[in-house]
């Protein structure tokens, strides 16, 4: 049997169980004025954000909320930019907004590189990553990404309203990244719960977060000492013997980065072919003209992924300052919504409207800087191939029940529950 | 007309070797390139002006010649 040191214990009880970092009360409940305590895991953020966003910009534009210990929403693209470029005065050390800060001395690392990652490490350890997300390299999981989506579609027969969300698009991304990191395909459903412990239980006691959490990384160790024994050509064997500065990376950043490349590729993939689907199948004219117009269809993306940008990120300020008319405390979050910096009508034409054939499209969507999304090319992939075959497969298709759509609450969003009468 | 990438600025989105895949192609990290010394060849130029207006990142510039 082979042997990795790095792994023969938990390199979690190697570490000790020391907490470090700061908790911070939990605060739930309705939200009284969005400008002085908003809050993006309440059901009316979930249900639709983009009017209170739009009233923030308007007569707010850097929002504050005293949950989660104290946070920032800027929803100006100008400032949203700003913040993104700016990793001097903004860490990474932790991207999910919750009442739990981790310790600054975690970064420049951060708990998942290179995401989690502040310069001069984030560079280092987002190369090892770079080669394996081009364009080039995610054309070669096209063909089975294409085939998987016809096999869903292949078992609708029957059925007249599918749910789009649960049965077709969840499984697309999850079938592709557990491909790519060599996990077996019938562990899926496990991935969907991973991703709900960690995005969406933010405001859970954090005694049951941590407990959450750390199933994750219990299957994740399953996986690396099952390609210790096993190695082959995936994300996981590479990961495992890639070099970083002469040495084998430490057993944090192999677990880290799969937990990262495991959870990032899944709910926010989901979330773009599910909102795609949910507009294609409210507005007729889009649809009957994607259909018309096949060609149309990689513009139509870049539009959907504008208007229902699935993914927000967070950040932490490193030192207090005044910054762009607030007053920024040291480790407050910044709550950077790509969504809000999407649709700000200062950057953008017609910012409210859906227009499939925009042509000049500068969205912020993957995120803008040092952390553009690694998964950017096979996300775009996978959204495409995913409505090609749907608008190929599928008629006139349209929301049977417009009132049952529901939506995930938190940084990533996307419709959770979407019945489509496919005929 | 040219076409020329800031390389300070590229993050490697590849919009403009998606929407210009005759002027610009990617590194082996997935980093926009320009192909060839960057001229624009005639009936190209929409072709640039796309890219260079669809970079989130602004690194794409245009010189009229």
């Amino acid at each position: 049997m082979a042997t990795d040191d790095r792994f023969t214990e938990d390199f979690r009880e190697a570490r000790g169980e020391e907490v470090l970092g700061s908790i911070a009360e939990v605060v739930t409940g309705p939200v009284a004025d969005w400008a002085t305590d908003f809050s993006h895991v309440e059901p009316e953020w979930a249900a639709d954000p983009y009017p209170i966003q739009d009233d923030l910009r308007q007569r707010c534009p850097i929002a504050h909320t005293g949950r989660f210990g104290g946070a920032w929403l800027p929803t100006r693209y100008e400032d949203v930019a700003a913040i993104a470029y700016d990793t001097e005065r903004f860490s990474s050390r932790s991207i999910i907004l919750s009442n739990f800060r981790p310790p600054r001395e975690l970064a420049p690392i951060g708990g998942s590189p290179p995401i989690s990652s502040d310069p001069p490490f984030h560079h280092d350890a987002r190369k090892l990553l770079l080669p394996a997300f081009t364009k080039a390299a995610v054309q070669r999981q096209e063909p089975a990404t294409r085939a998987f989506c016809h096999s869903l579609i292949d078992g609708f027969a029957g059925q007249d309203v599918i749910d789009a969300a649960a049965d077709y698009a969840q499984h697309i991304p999850i079938r592709v990244i557990s491909n790519m990191l060599g996990f077996p395909p019938e562990d899926g459903p496990q991935f969907r719960v991973f991703v709900e412990d960690l995005l969406e239980g933010i405001n859970l006691p954090p005694d049951e977060r941590i407990q959450r959490v750390s199933r994750l990384f219990d299957y994740l160790l399953v996986q690396v000492h099952d390609h210790i024994d096993n190695p082959r050509d995936d994300l996981t064997t590479y990961l495992l013997n890639v070099e970083l500065y002469g040495h084998k990376l430490g057993p944090d950043h192999v677990v880290g980065t799969m937990a990262l490349l495991l959870i990032a590729g899944i709910d926010t993939t989901w979330s773009a072919i599910g909102s795609s689907l949910w507009h294609l199948a409210r507005t007729p004219a889009d649809r009957e003209r994607l259909a018309a117009e096949p060609a149309l269809l990689p513009t139509a993306i870049e539009e959907f992924l504008r208007a229902y940008a699935p993914v927000t990120m967070a950040r932490l300020v490193k030192e207090d300052m005044r910054w762009h008319g607030v007053d920024m405390k040291a480790d407050d979050w910044i709550l950077l919504s790509f969504p809000a910096a999407n649709r700000d009508p200062a950057q953008f034409d017609r910012a409210g409207e859906v227009v499939i054939d925009r042509a000049v499209n500068r969205h912020a969507a993957f995120g803008l800087g040092i952390h553009r999304c690694v998964g950017s090319h096979l996300a775009r992939m996978e959204l495409r191939v995913a409505l090609e075959v749907w608008l190929e497969r599928t008629g006139d298709f349209t929301l049977a029940d417009p009132a049952a759509v529901t939506w995930a609450a938190g940084q990533i969003r996307g419709p959770r529950s979407l019945p489509i009468r496919i005929r | 007309m040219k076409v020329r990438i800031d390389h300070e600025r590229c993050q490697g989105h590849g919009r403009c070797y998606d929407l210009a895949p005759r002027l610009f192609g990617d590194d082996e990290e997935g980093y926009g390139t320009v192909l060839g010394d960057g001229t624009v060849p005639p009936g190209q130029e929409r072709d640039a002006r796309l890219a260079e207006l669809n970079c989130p990142e602004r690194a794409i510039d245009v010189e009229e010649a």
